[in-house]
């Protein structure tokens, strides 16, 4: 097993409180990690941490994401080495059609690695094809990003840009909150369909429901800022028997 | 990193802040009768011409500097500034042209000739006080379609002037405008006759380049009944420590269902961070709906002058006519705009719309200001109004002053306004998926300003964005 991203006695502030207090995590290389938690436990200051949002200030450790720490990378380098967080609350962009978003997005990714970017022609044709394939309305290709989405519609987009982005590590960030059986499973069929040995997921969930569709290879369970436990889908058996408690204090 | 990032994306350089090195013949500084005897000789002007001048100096004499504005800025010295520049060689076709300013306005990007010429696009360019070439007279006018220079129409079309010059902003409307009614140097005169629809965008590029110097030109567009016109106006000016006065009048007049398209894009130079240099841009911008049906459009992209104050305007006096403002308006550096629109419905029916996008950053102040006035005899009148302000870092101010007189007790208003910040969340998100900050701060701004934009007719609506682009963008780190 190969390792893509290995995060190393990692501390991390906001607004100047500690929550993440020395995490220790390795992920591997086209495997699936469950990251669960109680709440307050740092599982979103995690993935806040490894995307680079400027709200989190990092005051020790490393995190080395294909053997190079990427603790001062701009958070649109550490997109374009192919890291991509499906976020919990997509924000909304007036006025920002979503096609030309995505396009923006998806060329800018091209230039990094060399290609030519795709014409308008060209694009329009990935993108029909990836809706139809998430059962998306073609319509939502004309609408400003994420206005008015319902909050399905706008989780469905996330996993939209994912698919015609094509990450190597991908965190979905409570993917499952808010979303219905149906949309739920259409989430997740389009992460199985995108698990190919070699993409890496980390699922940021509360419920066990999602891991029932997106079986996890690793579960990791965050409690105080630390990795308390690390083991497979045997901890969530325990833990919806009996809660977090079942872990006691290391 | 973050919100300080974005200030210094949007505090980009002035790219057309550069002198225009040709030999130019000035008025010395100072406001008298004699210095306005002076211009109407220059120009070679009907005696009649210079009567009004002297009467609208005169009343202008008597008048008070308006105030209440929100804006500030030094006391103007009216008697420091020189009223009247021009290249020295008089200028009679392309070829007389002096290579310098072809050069200059290739720099500016406004191609006088053959590139226009590809689009489509008739040019008048008015260089300090003088109209330096209007291209493509010869073919409009087998269509009938006058378009001159106000200079040439005062000689050649007396009648149209004395008819409708005064008719919409007279002279002693404001301050500003008796101002530019005396001393007016230059500007653009469009008559479009009945029935004809102008087959191309008229356009007409300002530059202020003297020193020490005021810009005044006057504009006056007419278009006929059933006639149609696309009319477009952009203006730059170098980059200088003084303060430069641009006080410039438009006047539109259309007649039973015809429809003016007016557009801008203003680019004067808005002076440093702290406001020096910088244009003083106090513009009267009015168009009269004459006729039934008739429809007039102004369309503004505002990025330049340090202080601006202007509402184009709209007065529907026909039935059913129509009065559409749609305006961007950025204000960043030390940057104060205050501009808005006037609406009044005076037919039956009339209706108006009002689409005003501000965004202000660094140190900037924009304001919105309003009137939406509904005459007793506007039975049916609607207007609707859309007022967003956008903010970028916590150093600048939006404010919205919406005036609504109605008069008629069934006509409909309706009122909208917003003020949002670009928000970390939004920038983190873009940036997440891979798009460069710089990048991402301009695709937010252009959404916001997406149905003013889209006004644009096509070839301004390029210039538009690139020019909102190069505002916006910077040294990055």
């Amino acid at each position: 097993m190969k390792k893509i991203m290995e995060i190393k006695d990692l501390h991390a502030s906001i607004n100047n409180k500690e929550i993440l207090k020395g995490i220790d995590l390795d992920l591997y290389e086209g495997k699936v990690h469950a990251i669960m938690g109680p709440n307050g436990a740092g599982k979103s200051t995690l993935s806040k941490t490894i995307v680079g949002h400027p709200d989190v200030e990092v005051t020790q450790g490393e995190i080395l994401y294909k053997g190079k720490n990427i603790i001062d990378m701009e958070p649109e380098e550490r997109a374009l080495e192919g890291i991509f967080m499906a976020f919990q609350h997509p924000v909304e962009i007036p006025g920002v059609n979503n096609a030309y978003f995505l396009r923006t997005a998806l060329n800018a990714k091209r230039k990094h690695l060399g290609l030519p970017p795709l014409n308008a022609a060209e694009f329009l044709r990935l993108l029909k094809a990836k809706l139809k394939e998430l059962g998306m309305k073609e319509e939502m290709i004309h609408r400003s990003l994420n206005e008015g989405f319902s909050g399905g519609e706008k989780k469905l987009n996330e996993i939209l840009q994912m698919e015609i982005l094509e990450p190597d590590f991908v965190i979905l960030d409570e993917i499952d909150s808010g979303l219905d059986i149906d949309a739920l499973k259409r989430v997740s069929d389009a992460v199985n369909k995108m698990r190919d040995g070699k993409r890496t997921f980390m699922i940021i969930t509360h419920y066990r429901k999602i891991l029932d569709y997106i079986e996890p290879d690793f579960v990791h369970i965050l409690k105080d800022g630390k990795v308390l436990k690390t083991g497979g889908i045997e901890l969530v058996d325990a833990l919806e028997r009996e809660g977090y408690k079942v872990f006691g204090e290391s | 990193m973050g919100m300080e990032k974005v200030e210094k994306l949007i505090n980009s350089d002035y790219e057309l802040g550069f002198e225009i090195d040709i030999e130019e013949e000035k008025a010395p500084p100072g406001l008298s009768e004699e210095t306005i005897k002076f211009i109407s000789r220059k120009k070679n002007e009907p005696e009649w011409m210079l009567e009004l001048r002297l009467k609208a100096f005169h009343a202008w004499q008597k008048m008070e500097e308006p105030h209440w504005a929100k804006v500030t800025y030094p006391p103007i010295d009216y008697q420091s500034i020189s009223y009247w520049a021009a290249p020295k060689k008089a200028l009679e076709s392309l070829d007389e042209v002096d290579p310098e300013i072809l050069r200059a306005y290739e720099k500016l990007g406004i191609p006088l000739e053959e590139q226009k010429a590809l689009a489509g696009v008739a040019v008048d360019a008015v260089l300090d006080s003088v109209s330096v070439k209007t291209t493509f007279v010869e073919e409009l006018k087998k269509l009938g379609i006058i378009f001159c220079s106000i200079s040439e129409a005062i000689r050649d079309y007396p009648e149209l002037i004395k008819k409708y010059m005064f008719s919409v902003v007279p002279m002693t409307d404001n301050f500003f405008a008796a101002l530019n009614s005396a001393v007016f140097s230059d500007g653009t005169f469009v008559y479009v006759p009945k029935g004809v629809k102008c087959p191309m965008e008229l356009s007409t590029y300002f530059r202020i380049n003297a020193q020490n110097t005021g810009q005044f030109e006057r504009t006056l567009i007419i278009a006929d009944e059933g006639s149609y016109v696309s009319y477009n106006e952009g203006c730059s000016a170098p980059s200088r420590d003084e303060n430069q006065l641009h006080a410039a009048v438009v006047e539109l007049i259309a007649h039973k269902d015809a429809h003016i398209n007016y557009s801008t894009i203003q680019n004067w130079y808005p002076g440093d961070i702290e406001g020096r240099g910088g244009i003083y841009n106090f513009v009267t911008k009015r168009g009269l709906c004459e006729g039934e049906n008739s429809k007039i459009t102004w369309t503004q992209v505002e990025t330049g002058s340090l202080i601006t104050w202007k509402y184009p305007s709209c007065i529907l006096k026909g039935d059913n006519s129509v009065g559409e403002f749609y305006s961007v308006a950025i204000t960043r550096l030390a940057q104060q705009a205050d501009t808005g629109t006037k609406m009044i419905h005076i037919g039956k029916n009339t209706r108006s719309l009002i689409v005003s996008k501000g965004i202000s950053a660094q140190k900037g102040q924009n304001t919105y200001r309003g009137l939406v006035k509904i005459h007793e005899s506007a039975v049916g009148a609607k207007n609707f109004s859309e007022c967003d302000s956008l903010l970028i870092g916590d150093r600048c101010g939006a404010h919205t002053f919406p005036y609504l007189e109605s008069k008629c007790a069934n006509a409909q208003i309706e009122h909208e306004a917003t003020t949002s910040k670009i928000s970390e969340e939004q920038l983190f998100y873009l940036r997440q998926r891979g798009i460069s900050e710089e990048d991402a701060v301009s695709m937010i701004v252009h959404g916001f300003c997406k149905d003013v934009l889209s006004k644009l007719p096509m070839e301004f609506a390029v210039e538009a964005k690139a020019l909102l682009d190069l505002t916006l963008e910077g040294a990055v780190g």
